[in-house]
């Protein structure tokens, strides 16, 4: 098979077949043709990792990683640097852009059943994106050296003190000394610069593991044949660019309009060891996780939870017994999977309050349901649920009755 | 261990603290010029406001993040600057003969401080700290509305709190018991376009200032915004009608 008519690109390809490849994965892709807008989601979060890491460099050209310069420095990005509060702002917003879009893509499997066989591995590969995601934002959080910075940076090491016998000796190794300082930043940035790359490389084995089992779709089922697909350009690379175009019309309205909006005042006070502030909050995608960690009385167990929370996403595949992959076709799952979301929305909100009175008792229900969705609803569900009839093809979706 | 449970206790224990001393206070929202999509600073008003931080704030307050240069960016001109600049000596060298010497400041030093360091600050106040505002419009939760209502929420102590000596009541202030005395009162500072000087008027004034300092690249933003804004629109309806056309053999 030629790649080209151009003899170049042919020579190439012959010694290097990198026009086939991308051929293969792009204009020759078989995607399903009934996929809606909510397959746009992981095109637009490829996007928002590109604008991260390339606005990543060029701050990191102009960041001094110090605990005596760190929060100058970030200042002089916004006072100095040509373009630099666009650039700090575009990162800083992109953050939040980047968790809102994962987070919808991650429902969206869920909803669709993309988990199951055989995308197991492709959703394992997403969960690890999302583990690096979450150690990356974290670290990048300190790297302004502000209150919440620091404090969020204290909180958060101090979890690992709770591990039995050696908790002390992981949070010193940790820090790189005997409290959160210039050590902890040091290594902070460097593997805030280093993560985004290894899941720059996760994002390509997520890809692979796609287009060996192919997409999802709303339907839930396999493609059967050449009238249920269609190829990924020009059909669907048109619909990501459509895409695009929204997503930078509210992403951009946050960065020119509302820059603070996802943020915390506080971190606009240079970081100060000697004062605590009242209220140490982390960013708005870590508060549902925030929230199981304070429901539970007992240190330990909270941090086990937290961390199981995530965890569990990795069986889901087999904790849902069911066959069927679409919620559409299946009537009690579909509520289920709806309560859930509320529950997740609910947890935020707990997170973001002191845990105290009525808040910690409705954290506590709210942490009890999360993992009895997963280890007792889901279960049960598949196996005594009702599917409706599915489709016989996604060419025909409608079903005789 | 115990350094930890002490943090542990105290990480757990603030936002409850936190919790029981707020109640919520209503800040006395204003129009800002700046603010909306089509919101720009008024370089009038924030010279004015600069008059009022050199005059009364400055006594106390630093501003290390703004250098004399950046007055160019409310209207000032370098000659102005220069003389802005030259009121303050700071501290410089070492010479050729190895020594410190002190020279008039210049347009490219930031704002000389009031203190040398922060113990000298603290002493010189009773112990508290007057903080920097170089940020302090972006370091507080309702920004300038809050640095707004805190500059003209001064007023009699109700019957039912009582005062630590040295502190004044302040009704946005969180915990009603400020260090800072009332720092603005009316007629305190002077203008020449003929602007009231009364105190709703200078808090205004100088939160305007206070909020530039915090936000200098506001206007430029705005206006880059506004700019994207619209091509994108452009840009986004053109692919939508492009996904349209493409898809119209599919549906």
């Amino acid at each position: 098979m030629t790649a080209s008519n151009n003899a170049i690109v042919r020579w190439i390809d012959d010694r290097l077949p990198i026009f086939t490849l991308m051929r293969h994965s792009t204009s020759e892709y078989p995607t399903p043709k009934n996929l809606n807008y909510w397959w746009n989601f992981g095109s637009l979060a490829g996007f928002v990792l590109v604008v991260m890491i390339l606005t990543g460099i060029f701050l990191a050209m102009n960041y001094t990683p110090h605990t005596a310069y760190a929060f100058e420095s970030v200042e002089r990005i916004m006072r100095d640097v040509n373009y630099g509060w666009l650039l700090r702002y575009l990162h800083m917003n992109g953050a939040s852009m980047f968790f809102a879009l994962v987070y919808i893509h991650l429902f969206r499997g869920m909803y669709y059943g993309s988990y199951k066989s055989p995308r197991e591995v492709l959703w394992w590969i997403g969960i690890i994106i999302f583990i690096c995601m979450m150690a990356t934002a974290f670290m990048g959080y300190v790297l302004p050296w502000g209150q919440m910075s620091f404090w969020g940076a204290t909180v958060i090491t101090n979890l690992f003190s709770a591990v039995p016998l050696v908790g002390t000796e992981i949070v010193t190794w940790l820090w790189g000394g005997f409290s959160v300082d210039n050590p902890t930043l040091n290594r902070f940035f460097a593997l805030h610069y280093l993560l985004p790359f290894a899941i720059f490389g996760l994002l390509f084995i997520h890809l692979w593991a796609l287009h060996t089992v192919k997409s999802n779709n709303p339907l839930g089922i396999d493609i059967k044949g050449p009238q249920d697909s269609i190829p990924f350009h020009p059909y669907y690379t048109i619909k990501d660019l459509y895409g695009i175009g929204v997503f930078l019309l509210i992403y951009l309205f946050f960065v020119f309009f509302a820059p603070n909006f996802f943020g915390e005042p506080d971190n606009y006070i240079p970081a100060n060891p000697m004062v605590t502030p009242p209220h140490i909050v982390p960013e708005w995608y870590f508060l549902p996780f925030y929230a199981i960690l304070r429901a539970v009385p007992d240190k330990l167990f909270g941090v086990v939870l937290m961390f199981a929370s995530i965890l569990v996403l990795f069986v889901l595949p087999w904790l849902d017994t069911s066959k069927v992959r679409s919620a559409r076709f299946r009537p009690i799952y579909k509520q289920l999977f709806w309560i859930f979301v509320l529950d997740c929305l609910i947890l935020g909100w707990i997170g973001a309050k002191p845990p105290e009175g009525a808040y910690l008792v409705i954290g506590r229900i709210a942490t009890i349901y999360y993992f009895a969705h997963f280890l007792i609803l889901l279960p049960l569900t598949g196996w005594f649920e009702k599917p409706r009839p599915l489709p016989d093809s996604i060419g025909a979706p409608t079903v005789k009755r | 261990m115990r350094r930890l449970l002490i943090l542990i206790v105290m990480v757990l224990a603030a936002p409850g603290v936190a919790f029981a001393s707020s109640e919520k206070v209503s800040l006395e929202t204003q129009h800002w010029s700046w603010q909306g999509l089509f919101g720009s600073y008024d370089q009038a008003q924030i010279k004015r406001g600069f008059k009022v931080y050199k005059e009364i704030c400055a006594s106390c307050h630093a501003l290390k993040l703004v250098a004399y240069r950046n007055l160019a960016d409310i209207g000032f001109t370098e000659e102005e600057i220069k003389v802005i600049a030259a009121e303050k000596e700071i501290q410089d060298g070492p010479n050729d003969m190895g020594e410190m010497f002190t020279r008039s400041a210049r347009p490219s030093d930031p704002f000389v401080a009031p203190y040398p360091n922060d113990s000298a600050a603290r002493v010189a106040n009773s112990g508290a700290l007057p903080p920097d505002l170089s940020l302090i419009a972006k370091a507080r939760a309702g920004g300038p509305d809050y640095l707004y209502s805190l500059l003209v929420g001064y007023a009699e102590a109700p019957a039912d709190i009582a005062l630590v000596p040295g502190m004044t009541y302040n009704r946005v202030f969180p915990g009603h018991q400020i260090a800072m005395p009332q720092p603005l009162f009316e007629d305190m500072v002077s203008h020449d376009d003929g602007t009231s000087s009364s105190l709703p008027q200078l808090a205004k004034d100088v939160t305007a200032f206070l909020n530039w300092t915090a936000e200098p690249e506001l206007n430029a933003r705005h206006s880059l915004g506004l700019k994207t804004l619209a091509f994108l629109i452009l840009l986004t309806a053109l692919f939508y009608a492009l996904k349209r056309q493409m898809w119209a053999d599919v549906h």
